[in-house]
This record gives structure tokens, sequence and C-alpha cells, in this order.
């Protein structure tokens, strides 16, 4: 149907992006297509090590299935995106293929093997999720392709994770955050994955702050290190959320607080955070 | 072009014929003269538009009319029976969880949804369940009394 009706047409998932940005004639399309009346595109499946994500499967299903015990940090994305009403709409899928730079999901998967199956009438490929989304708003989706899957390894044993968006009230975008996933031995950082959110044109992978964690012990000297890195790997803009020197140091803020409770949650210890409000 | 749909709205089924473009709020509104539902901003945020769409809380000024074929919604119309106020809308009138009124029936929506999953909700669950609903008169400290006081009074039934 994309390639019949050509550029005019889009995809109306949750519509959580699209309307609004359509009511601002931001986006103008002649024809959508909603994918919300086919069957079978909502679901979470566990096989293979692997988790499997519908593209309709909405913020709050998510939120409200089985996965907080055995993946905390999509918990944490999941129950933080706006308000329940938006997460009762709202759908990974679309999240993905809007790219939003604020948008949740493309921080807290990249600190995480994530794999984007797309869909076109040449068949089906598999993009990584940092070739995935390019720019703002710019995916490698082509006009024709639609997600048809969103597929996140579930991270090895004793792995643990955190995601913090900091936000002035609930049905906006946070200000800034940061996701962590790491691996424990002892007290020492085996490996860590760091990713940014709101500081950037995209999510921003922090290798620096990566580095400054990894293989080191949980210190305040480490934390300090890996809070620098992870404010000078931001690329903040100032607008009506904050300055760009406060997102930055917020980041920063973040990131150490992030890590802290994913260490604990390595070590089996069951913490709930949400996102903090100003 | 119209299309024509079929809606349950309140128990009640609807065959409609709706512009595609028609926003779900403007057909609650204007073709079922379901005025109880509120626009307050038109861009997401406010919640005063809350309505249940198979028993989940959405705000039907992000959803057009169409999305709704087949569904069952539920507006503040709805929670009244046979004459009798709904406990909800009781209990909102004794902790005084209203000033103007105007967020009122996206906030009793909200705590309908709450109530149908969980029946003895925290603080914490009751903040989170309308944290997508603006109320610009109460400050919410009487707004949560009232779901509380909504849970209490729902416990039997
Ligand atoms: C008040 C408010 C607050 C919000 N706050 C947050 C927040 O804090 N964090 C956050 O992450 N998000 C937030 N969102 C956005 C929300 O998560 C959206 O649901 C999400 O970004 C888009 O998903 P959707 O399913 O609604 O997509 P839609 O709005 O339906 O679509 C978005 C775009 O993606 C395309 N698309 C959708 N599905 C597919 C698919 N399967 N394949 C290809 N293209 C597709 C559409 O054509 C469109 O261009 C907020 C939204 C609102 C209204
Ligand atoms: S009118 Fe729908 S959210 Fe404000
Ligand atoms: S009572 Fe007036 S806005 Fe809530």
């Amino acid at each position: 149907m994309l390639s019949q009706l050509g550029d005019d047409a889009k995809l109306l998932a949750g519509g959580q992006s699209l309307i609004p940005l359509m009511k601002l004639r931001f986006a103008n399309p002649a024809h959508l297509i909603d994918l919300n009346f086919i069957a079978g595109t909502s679901y979470i499946h566990n096989a293979n090590s692997a988790l499997r994500f519908g593209p309709l499967t909405r913020h709050a299903e998510i939120e409200n299935s089985d996965i907080p015990a055995r993946i905390p940090i999509l918990y944490d994305c999941a129950a933080g995106i706006a308000d329940v009403q938006v997460r009762n709409r709202g759908t990974i899928g679309g999240s993905l293929a809007e790219a939003d730079p604020s948008g949740d999901w493309a921080v807290v998967l990249s600190t995480l093997a994530t794999q984007v199956r797309c869909l076109g009438k040449n068949g089906e490929r598999t993009v990584h999720l940092k070739d995935f989304i390019q720019d703002a708003y710019t995916t490698a989706l082509a006009h024709d392709e639609l997600v048809s899957e969103v597929v996140v390894d579930i991270p090895a044993k004793g792995s643990g994770g955190a995601y913090l968006a900091f936000k002035r009230a609930a049905p906006v975008y946070p200000t800034a955050s940061a996701a962590v996933q790491l691996t424990m031995d002892g007290n020492v950082c085996k490996d860590a994955a760091i990713a940014l959110g709101c500081v950037g044109l995209t999510a921003i992978k922090a290798k620096d702050a990566e580095a400054a964690l990894r293989g080191r012990p949980i210190s305040e000297r480490t934390l300090s290190a890996v809070a620098e890195a992870a404010r000078a790997a931001a690329d903040p803009q100032s607008d009506m959320r904050g300055s760009a020197d406060y997102k930055r140091t917020l980041v920063g803020a973040l990131v150490r607080r992030a890590i802290t409770i994913a260490v604990r949650r390595a070590r089996g210890e069951h913490v709930e955070v949400s996102h903090l409000y100003a | 072009m119209n299309v024509p749909m079929k809606v349950t709205v309140n128990g009640k089924l609807h065959a409609l014929d709706v512009e595609p473009r028609m926003l779900l709020v403007e057909m609650v509104r204007e073709q079922l003269d379901l005025t109880g539902t509120h626009v307050g901003c038109d861009t997401t945020y406010c919640g005063a538009c809350t309505v249940l769409l198979n028993g989940a809380a959405v705000k039907s000024c992000t959803m057009f009319a169409v999305q709704a074929d087949g569904a069952e919604i539920t507006t503040v119309e709805g929670l009244e029976k046979d004459g009798q106020l709904h406990p909800i809308q009781k209990a909102f009138g004794d902790a005084y969880g209203l000033q103007c009124g105007y967020c009122t029936p996206g906030l009793m929506l909200s705590t309908l949804q709450l109530l149908s999953e969980n029946k003895q909700p925290d603080e914490k669950d009751m903040r989170k369940a309308i944290a997508g609903n603006t109320c610009r008169c109460t400050g919410y400290q009487n707004v949560l009394k009232a779901m509380q006081l909504a849970a209490q009074n729902m416990k039997g039934a």
C-alpha cells in the first residue's frame, strides 16, 4: 500500500507523535494507513535468549508484562514514558520509527543488543539499532518499509541496568536521561554500556564514559570520572527545557545515579526507580 | 468522503458516518452530543478529553474517530447508572475533589481505569494514574482523597 500510495502516505501506529504533528501541520499526509487493525502485531515473545516485540506493542503492555522482573531497564523505560493515556496508545515500533531526539526507547535499547526488523515489498531485513537511527527524525527505513519487529537480547545473568529520566511533568519529554547496563565481578565493573538521551540529535553512546567504568572498582573516583566523560560526550542544545550547560550537568548526575542503581540490581537487589521530576 | 463506522458508547451501539479526519473527541461531543468530555489543550497534554477505549484511558483528542470502529467507549456520561451517581462521582463530590470541574470527567475516567486494575491503590499508584490529567484548581490533594474514598466505596462492589 505504501508503495502504491506514494510519498503522501504515512503509517499510523499509536498516533501519539503523528497526530499532534498533524495538528501542528508539521506532518501533512494525504493518506494514513492505520496499522492498529492488523491482528498479531502486538506481542512480546521470549525465545532463544531474546525478547521479540511486535511493532504495535504499547508502552503500557510492556510496563504491565512480566518483563520488569527480568530486565528492569525496560520497565524503567516503558513505565516512565509520558502518562497512562499516552502509554496505552504509543508503541515501541512507532517510537523507534519516529526517532525523536528525546524518545526514550532508542536510549535504553542502545545499551542492549537490539535489532530492528524492517519489512518491505522485497522482503524483510534486520538492521542493528545503531544503524537504524541515523539522525534526528531519520531512520534507515525506506519509504515503503515498516518496522515489523524489535528484537532485544536478554542481558546475561549478573547484568544489571537502570534508566533515569529527568522531566518537568509526566506528559512531556525528558530534559535529559541516562541508561546504564553493566555486569559486575565483585566490586569491579566487568563491562558497561552507557547511553545519554535528549542531549544530542540522537541517543548518544558514551564510549569514553563506558571505558572509564570498565575494569574499575565502583568508587567515588570512578563515578566522578565516568560522569565527567558523560558530560563531555553530551552535545545538548539550549531550549525551553533548559540551557545546554544545565543539561550537561544534569546528564552527568543521572549517569552517576543510574550506575549505582544498576550495580545494586546486578547484585540481585530489587530497586524501584521512577522518573525524576523537577 | 465520509466513512461508516459502528461504535458502542456507554453501552449503546451507534452507527455513524464520519469524516476520516474527525477526532474521537469531536465525534463524542458533536455527533453524539456527549459534552462531558472536554477539550482543554488539544495538544495531548491536559487529559481533559480522557475517555476509556475498551477499558483503557486514552486522550480522545489524539485518536481519530474511525479508529474506534468496533470498540467500546466510556465517557463520563456512562458512569451514572439508573439515576445513581457512580461511586467515583460520589467520592469526588464528597471529598471536594473538584472546583471548576473542567478536568473532572477526565480524572474520574483515569480513576476508573486504575480501580478496575487495582482495588487498593497506594498514593504512588494514584499519582501515577492521574499524571496525565492536569487540574488548575484543586492542587490535587482533594483529588487524591476522592480517589482513596472511591476505592473504599467500591471495595464491596
Ligand atoms: C504528551 C506526550 C508526551 C510524550 N512523552 C514521551 C516521553 O517522555 N518519552 C518518549 O519516548 N515518548 C514520549 N511521547 C511519544 C510517545 O512515546 C509516542 O507514542 C511515540 O514516540 C510514537 O509512537 P506511536 O506508536 O504513537 O507512533 P505514531 O505517532 O503513530 O507514529 C510516529 C511515526 O512513526 C511512523 N511509524 C509508526 N509505526 C511504524 C512502523 N511500525 N513502521 C514504520 N513506521 C512507523 C509513523 O508513520 C510516524 O511517522 C510522548 C507523546 C505525547 C503525546
Ligand atoms: S484536550 Fe486532549 S489532552 Fe488536552
Ligand atoms: S477543578 Fe478546575 S481544573 Fe480541575
